[in-house]
C-alpha cells in the first residue's frame, strides 16, 4: 500500500507533497475493459486525487496495480490525440478529461473507442480510420513546384475561412467513435475523413477537387450522413464535421449539375 | 450501383421530401376541414370527381411518396439489417412502382 501511495504522488507532479496527502480523500471505482473484441470489465480501486485526469487514472492502474493493462498515450496535453477512449459511454480525450467532470459519483467506466477493432484492452486498431482518409483523397495535391513562387491565399477569403474551421483536426478518432452511421454502415468514410476532404476542397492550391468529390460521394460518403451531429458535439477541437459534410453535399450537387462528376 | 446514381437517389429523396412536406400539410388540413360535418364517400367524391386541381395534387402526392419511401427503405434495410446490393435495390424499386400504380389507381378512382 505504501508503494502505491508513493507512486500516486509521483504520477501527479503538479501537486505539492502536502497537497497530495490531503487531496486523497476517497477512492474511485474504475471499470476497465480487458480483452479484445471479446472480454469483460475489470474493476480497480484508484486513489482520488485533485486535478486528476482520466489518463492519470489509467496510468495509475497500469503502473501501480496491474501492469498488464494496455492503453495508448503520448503527449498527455491534448496535442497528439492518441489517448482517446470511451469514458462513461462517451468518447473523449482522457488526458483532457478531469475525473471530477465525469465521475461525480466516484465511478468510471473506461472502454476502447467504438467502431474500431480492439487490439487489447483500451487499444484500438486505427488502420481503417486512416485508410478512409486515403479513400477520401485526404492528401493535398498541388500544381506548383519548389521553383514556383508561393501561392497567395488571403486569410479572410471565404474558402480559407472554411479551411480554418476544420484544419485543426488531429485524427484522434473521437468523432469516428461517436458516429452512428459508421456503426450502421462500416463502409462509411466517417466524419474525420470527410472533414479532411472538405478542407482540401476549399484549398485553392489543390487541383484534385473533382476526383475528391467523386471519392466522397454516395452511400459510403457524405450522402450517408444523417446529420445526428454527434461528431460535432464530441469533437475535442470544437470542429464541426457536420458543416463540412453539408458543404460536400452542396459541392457534389453543384458538380453533378455542371456535369463534372 | 454507381456513385453517380447514389447521388441522384439522395437528391430525389430530398426533393420528394420537400414536396411531401407541402402535400401532407394540405392533405391534413383538407381532412380536418372535410370531416367537420361527418365523413362520407359521397362528400369526398363530390369534391374530387372531375376536379383537375385535386387530381393534379394527389398525383404529385402519390409520386412523391413512391419516390421517397423506397429510397428511405433502401437505406433503412442497409443500416439496420445490413441488406445491400442488387436484390434490395430491385425490391425497393418494385415497392416504388407498386406504390405508384396503386396510388394512381386510387387517384383515378376518385377522379373519374
Amino acid at each position: 500500500m505504501e508503494k502505491r501511495a508513493v507512486d500516486a504522488a509521483r504520477l501527479s507532479p503538479r501537486l505539492k507533497p502536502e497537497a497530495r496527502q490531503t487531496s486523497q480523500t476517497n477512492s474511485l471505482s474504475v471499470r476497465v475493459w480487458r480483452g479484445a473484441e471479446e472480454g469483460a470489465y475489470q474493476t480497480y480501486e484508484v486513489p482520488r486525487l485533485e486535478a486528476q485526469t482520466v489518463l492519470d487514472v489509467v496510468t495509475y492502474i497500469q503502473r501501480v496495480i496491474d501492469p498488464s493493462v494496455s492503453y495508448r498515450f503520448s503527449c498527455r496535453v491534448g496535442v497528439c490525440g492518441s489517448c482517446a477512449m470511451n469514458v462513461n459511454g462517451q468518447a473523449r480525450w482522457t488526458c483532457r478529461t478531469h475525473v471530477e467532470k465525469v465521475a461525480a459519483d466516484g465511478r468510471l467506466e473506461i472502454a476502447p473507442l467504438s467502431n474500431l477493432p480492439v487490439i487489447k484492452d483500451l487499444v484500438t486498431n486505427m488502420e481503417q480510420f486512416f485508410d478512409k482518409w486515403a479513400r477520401a483523397r485526404g492528401r493535398f495535391n498541388g500544381a506548383l513546384t519548389r521553383n514556383d513562387d508561393f501561392a497567395r491565399v488571403m486569410p479572410d477569403s471565404p474558402k480559407r475561412q472554411q479551411v480554418d474551421a476544420g484544419i485543426e483536426c488531429i485524427g484522434c478518432g473521437v468523432c469516428y467513435s461517436a458516429c452512428d452511421v459508421v456503426q450502421w454502415n462500416p463502409d462509411y468514410l466517417g466524419p474525420a475523413a470527410l472533414n479532411r476532404a472538405w478542407t482540401l476542397h476549399n484549398d485553392v492550391r489543390d487541383i484534385s477537387h473533382v476526383e475528391r468529390l467523386a471519392a466522397v460521394s454516395g452511400d459510403a460518403g457524405c450522402h450517408a450522413c444523417h446529420t445526428h451531429t454527434s461528431c460535432s458535439e464530441r469533437c475535442p477541437k470544437q470542429i464541426s464535421p457536420t458543416i463540412g459534410i453539408a458543404g460536400l453535399k452542396r459541392a457534389v450537387l453543384a458538380a453533378a449539375i455542371d456535369g463534372e462528376s | 450501383m454507381r456513385v453517380r446514381q447514389q447521388v441522384w437517389l439522395w437528391l430525389a429523396q430530398r426533393v420528394s421530401a420537400a414536396v411531401l412536406a407541402v402535400c401532407i400539410v394540405v392533405h391534413l388540413v383538407t381532412m380536418i376541414y372535410a370531416v367537420r360535418g361527418g365523413l362520407s364517400a359521397a362528400e369526398i367524391l363530390a369534391r374530387t370527381q372531375g376536379n383537375y386541381a385535386w387530381f393534379a395534387f394527389y398525383t404529385v402526392f402519390v409520386l412523391a411518396v413512391s419516390i421517397h419511401a423506397p429510397i428511405g427503405l433502401r437505406t433503412v434495410l442497409a443500416e439496420t439489417l445490413g441488406w445491400r446490393g442488387v436484390v434490395v435495390n430491385m425490391l425497393t424499386l418494385a415497392l416504388g412502382i407498386t406504390s405508384a400504380l396503386a396510388g394512381m389507381r386510387a387517384v383515378l378512382g376518385v377522379f373519374s
